[in-house]
């Protein structure tokens, strides 16, 4: 256990006046409820651009980077690359127009518009659901995280954390939420760095640690290329470390997962609907894909150098008496989750360490944040505005969003709770969160470029798309699993090399369900007419003109350079 | 508000006090062997002052270009 000194808590301490003070300067400015939920669509693309990329910044995304960064090595990069940067691209280019230009307040809104009532309340619910799912699992984390490192209650860590978040939101708004976003994006970013340079230094540089990864490569029977090349080894899913062959990493992670998030995904999406202009809007995404990109060395560079100091840095998994876990081999089971905070510990001295733990902690709040913002929306327009009260004024719907974000941050405390006593009922949500997000791109993509497609169609493909997933999960499993929430509790029928694989798989049957049935069940409904569709459909929505003033100036150019910049770090990494 | 004045704020307070906090610990060589030799509190809290400056300075000639 780490003892903090009085000046780690200095600097953890200023860091949360200034979060709340943002709070407080901002409230004023919540007049209306398009203030408090949409930002009065009024910010820069910096702001929002950075928002969008730190709203994805929460706990899961730090810690869990660490820790396939210590277990997989740089190819866990397919996570930043061909997992994140193309789909960015493609929302800012093509979907933002429909979403912007809609005027719909959230995701679910636009399928209202584009589609009908129930397609909409669909994904609502499974939307807030999940939001306060992951906001609870997040403080979870963070709570048994900082019980675990530096002996903190495990309640009041949580209560304090979520004290603040929700001050902070209720006070602010969006607006807060973004801001505070952009202000743990610096945190985050000035926290890791030293982080990664004092690490590379202790290994011998970049040359130093691809040569100890290569020797505990060869050590544990991989290639000696498998802990710090992302493509060499694809061709078969034995040659590589994360077990997934290339057509299963580009189909399932690169096209379904990715798109399903980047594309559909209200959280990030809402951070672009709150810039201030079309072409702003079309930016957020591209601008957040600079730092996107090179996050990589940020987050999943520390466990590699946990990994490549040996020096048992990373600490085994220990069972419920307290001794370390062993595997069915008998060998020690390493605890990966602890790279990144292991690391904090181990490198930084006083002072450092107040900024490296601030930053950590800012992550686990930035995702809190960031659930409880899109979730108050949904919650406020798709389900109390569209069911419960329809015609009310807008300053009952401002004060509707500020219950709204205190009930999210109660539930999100209380999700926190039942994932610490029943573990596996949390990893099962999760699995049926999984299932519920992936079909969402073939839905959308449907909806904004073929204005055949109908509200049956959509309604009926994301069903289905939601039920493949869960029988694939059923009739498959991976190579050493047992029988149960990791799949196979219909009967294994399908084996897949690993849990990874397995994962991408079912998301490609997910979208493909989806596609077809939406596509059949259209044909077969009444589609509605063309003039109700303009500015729904890309067939019938004029071309967006952006306000710039030189070619260089326009999305689609940046949009090529984000996409070069790219395709040089998969071949400067392949 | 220019978000960048709060965090031009944060920055230079917090790499202000691990910049003091650096030279008042230089001497203790023992504290940062952990980091390599470095003295990274000092090395740090001025990278963070010189970024703390950087976004005050950006956000200042935003106010000018605003108001000219």
């Amino acid at each position: 256990m780490t003892q903090l000194t009085t000046i780690d808590y200095v600097v953890m301490a200023i860091y949360f006046v200034v979060v709340l003070g943002i709070g407080w300067a901002l409230r004023r400015m919540m007049r209306t409820s398009s203030d408090f939920f949409l930002s009065g669509r009024s910010l820069p693309p910096w702001v929002t651009g950075l928002a969008f990329l730190s709203a994805n910044l929460g706990a899961q995304e730090v810690i869990g980077m660490g820790a396939s960064g210590a277990k997989y090595g740089l190819a866990t990069s397919h996570f930043y690359w061909i997992g994140a940067i193309p789909a960015m691209v493609f929302v800012g280019i093509f979907m933002m127009p429909f979403y912007y230009g809609s005027k719909a307040r959230s995701v679910p809104e636009y399928l209202k518009l584009r589609f009908d009532e129930k397609t909409r309340t669909f994904n609502a619910f499974g939307f807030a659901a999940m939001t306060i799912f992951s906001s609870g699992v997040s403080m979870y984390a963070m709570g048994k995280l900082l019980n675990l490192l530096l002996g903190w209650d495990f309640d009041t860590s949580i209560l304090v954390s979520a004290a603040i978040v929700l001050a902070y939101v209720t006070l602010g708004g969006l607006t807060s939420a973004i801001y505070n976003e952009v202000l743990q994006f610096f945190m985050i970013v000035f926290g890791f760095a030293p982080l990664v340079w004092v690490g590379l230094k202790q290994v011998g540089g970049w040359d130093g640690m691809t040569s100890k990864l290569a020797a505990a490569a060869t050590q544990r029977g991989l290639p000696e290329y498998a802990y710090t090349n992302v493509w060499q080894g694809m061709g078969s899913a034995t040659t590589n470390s994360i077990g997934i062959e290339w057509f299963g990493m580009v189909m399932g992670l690169g096209f379904v997962l990715s798109f399903g998030y980047w594309c559909t995904d209200f959280l990030v999406v809402q951070r672009a609907m709150a810039a201030d202009s079309m072409t702003a809007a079309r930016r957020t995404p591209l601008i957040a894909a600079v730092p996107k990109m090179f996050f990589p060395f940020l987050v999943i560079v520390p466990g590699m150098i946990a990994l490549a100091m040996g020096d048992n840095i990373i600490p085994a998994k220990l069972t419920a008496a307290g001794t370390p876990l062993l595997d069915t081999n008998g060998n020690v089971v390493l605890d990966y989750d602890l790279a990144t905070p292991m690391m904090l510990v181990k490198l930084f001295p006083t002072g450092m360490l107040g900024l490296g733990l601030t930053a950590l902690i800012a992550s686990f709040m930035s995702g809190m944040a960031g659930n409880v913002t899109a979730f108050n929306t949904v919650w406020t327009y798709d389900i109390y505005q569209a069911h419960i009260r329809t015609q009310a004024s807008d300053e009952h719907y401002l004060w509707m969003g500020r219950m709204a974000t205190v009930g999210g941050i109660a539930l999100s405390v209380a999700a926190a709770y039942v994932a610490g006593a029943f573990n596996n009922i949390m990893e099962f949500l999760q699995l049926v969160f999984a299932f519920v997000n992936a079909p969402l791109f073939a839905t959308f993509a449907l909806g904004m470029f073929w204005k055949r497609s109908t509200g049956h169609g959509a309604f009926w493909g994301l069903f289905a798309g939601t039920v493949a997933p869960a029988i694939h999960h059923g009739i498959s499993l991976a190579n050493g699993a047992t029988p149960g929430v990791k799949g196979g509790f219909f009967g294994v029928m399908l084996t897949y090399p690993s849990e990874m694989a397995q994962t991408f798989w079912t998301a490609v049957a997910a979208f493909t369900t989806c596609f077809v049935v939406t596509i059949l069940v259209s044909l077969a409904t009444t589609p509605r007419q063309d003039a109700e569709l303009e500015g729904l459909v890309y067939s019938l929505t004029p071309t967006p003109q952006d306000n710039v003033k030189a070619w260089y100036e326009k999305p689609s150019v940046f949009a090529l350079v984000v996409l070069a910049a790219m395709v040089l770090l998969n071949v400067l990494f392949f | 508000m220019d978000l960048r004045y709060p965090i031009a704020l944060l920055f230079v307070v917090l790499g202000a006090i691990l910049t003091v906090f650096g030279v008042m610990t230089g001497s203790d060589t023992a504290m940062y062997e952990r980091s390599a030799g470095i003295n990274i509190n000092l090395a740090w809290g001025v990278v963070m002052i010189v970024f703390g400056a950087i976004m005050y300075g950006l956000a200042a000639l935003a106010r000018r270009r605003q108001s000219a």
